[in-house]
């Protein structure tokens, strides 16, 4: 990878946005290597945790956020338990996700926030995983209608692993709760996601 | 009595009712007393914590501000809903200000009092080893064990506490306390592609594989685990890591409970062993354990 290191392409703004949002000194990072060595999915990553350790340093965010690696995390946390300095590596990963998902870069992974966004609609409305409703609508809007269907998924459904009927909170003052928690979530996370740099 | 507050999970009442089934079972047996939250929420898992900070914290938050009010330790024998539980709770200690925003949306307070245990450590630490083995009427002779632990009860070391975080033995010496023979092996606490499982199958197939070959390779006659999610990797997509690493692997996978059970005199329906898409009965047979 080809980068002319100058003073004038060091975008400051993009490293403090993460830092604030993860709270972690990423500029303490010496480039070890030991993240990306523990890393099970580094393989498939296009730059390893080391390297966009660095990137986030240097303010590469146009890079960074349209490749794959914070969306390959597996969030195994084996960076951040060997870390000789210290920094939650997959928590800065979870902030570069964060970030990509609250709208404030383009999404560089059809897949995950697809899941995520299905998920998280599960808890909202029923407060726990309605699997079957969620594995359906994730293959749906994937556009992979018949992805494990066969056999895994006939073969759970047979031996009673999955069922059609969701699993409530069956008291509808908590589900209302729960609901309405969610839409104070989101208006606080906007708040913090997008409040300006001091 | 032993009581302690009993955070079920989502994957405990679907693809992993057996592991809950056999948990019920063995802590009536131990006589621990299993408190079940009333109407918990999920705990959010992975998605919570890649998608909003604060809806990670608040999801496990509920639980544990019913915990702390009913003055029990909480404990969960998924280890993804006990990683989130525990982190909610250390992410809180650690920053004052998510703790003040958990309490803006839900609405109560929370004194960071609860104390979250995997299910492991309830039964090793809190009941005590010696107080299971008094308990133990059949002896798993002969039983080669891989304790795998995965990522979510060993990682980041907070999470660890008292345990190796590189080399955790908790469930190795509770393999040896039932009478079986923990295996050496190196892949105690590598991942198995988790919650990639619907989004980048590719991945799991990979690092599940990877995970089963080396138990394998050492000799284990099955992988006992404590997860619903590494159980699901390593179980039910065992048959297409098979094709695709062109061997039958026939590795069976048993939770920590459905092997504590089978010491304690329970047998494969008791504990719901049919579930399992790699049929352990076979091998049982063969060691004269059922």
């Amino acid at each position: 990878m080809k980068y002319e290191l100058q003073l004038k392409n060091i975008k400051e703004g993009f490293r403090k946005d993460v830092e604030r949002l993860s709270q972690q000194k990423i500029s303490n990072c010496y480039q070890c290597g030991k993240c990306s060595a523990g890393c099970p999915v580094a393989y498939a990553m296009e730059y390893p945790p080391t390297m966009a350790m660095r990137m986030i340093q240097l303010g590469m965010h146009d890079r960074l956020m349209s490749a794959n690696t914070s969306w390959f995390c597996v969030s195994c946390e084996t960076c951040t338990t060997r870390c000789p300095r210290e920094i939650d590596i997959a928590k800065v990963m979870d902030t570069l996700k964060i970030m990509a998902q609250a709208g404030k870069y383009k999404l560089s992974d059809n897949e995950i926030p697809i899941f995520d966004w299905i998920f998280l609609k599960s808890i909202e409305l029923t407060g726990k995983i309605y699997e079957i409703g969620m594995i359906g609508a994730y293959n749906m809007l994937s556009l992979n209608p018949f992805k494990d269907v066969f056999p895994m998924g006939v073969k759970m459904i047979l031996k009673g692993k999955i069922s059609f009927i969701p699993h409530l909170i069956y008291n509808p003052i908590e589900m209302i709760k729960n609901i309405r928690m969610f839409k104070r979530i989101k208006k606080k996370d906007r708040e913090r996601i997008y409040e300006k740099n001091a | 009595m032993l009581k302690v507050a009993y955070f079920p999970g989502c994957s405990l009442s679907s693809t992993a009712k057996e592991y809950d089934v056999a948990t019920r079972l063995v802590c009536e047996d131990l006589e621990i007393d299993l408190v079940e939250i009333p109407e918990w929420t999920c705990c959010g898992a992975t998605t919570a914590h890649i998608t909003s900070e604060l809806t990670a914290a608040a999801l496990p938050a509920k639980s544990l501000i019913w915990a702390e009010k009913h003055n029990m330790p909480i404990t969960s024998p998924c280890s993804a809903c006990f990683s989130r539980l525990k982190m909610a709770h250390l992410n809180m200690e650690k920053d004052p200000n998510l703790k003040k925003e958990v309490e803006e949306v839900t609405g109560e307070t929370y004194n960071g009092k609860a104390e979250v245990l995997h299910l492991t450590r309830v039964m090793l630490e809190k009941y005590g080893l010696e107080n299971i083995k008094a308990k133990i009427k059949k002896q798993l002779k002969g039983l080669k064990i891989a304790c795998y632990y995965g990522c979510l009860m060993t990682r980041p070391a907070e999470v660890c506490e008292n345990d190796r975080v590189e080399n955790p033995m908790i469930m190795d010496n509770l393999v040896s306390a039932l009478g079986a023979e923990p295996i050496k092996w190196y892949y105690k606490t590598e991942c198995c592609g988790a919650a990639f499982s619907l989004t980048k199958t590719e991945i799991v197939r990979k690092l599940s594989g990877d995970i089963l070959k080396e138990a394998k390779t050492c000799g284990a006659d099955l992988v006992m685990v404590a997860c619903p999610l590494c159980h699901s990797n390593l179980d039910a997509r065992q048959p297409e890591i098979s094709k695709l690493l062109k061997t039958d692997l026939n590795m069976p996978i048993l939770y920590f409970t459905q092997v504590m059970g089978l010491a304690l005199g329970y047998d494969y329906m008791d504990l719901m062993m049919n579930k399992h898409f790699i049929d352990p009965k076979p091998l049982l047979k063969s060691k004269g354990i059922l």
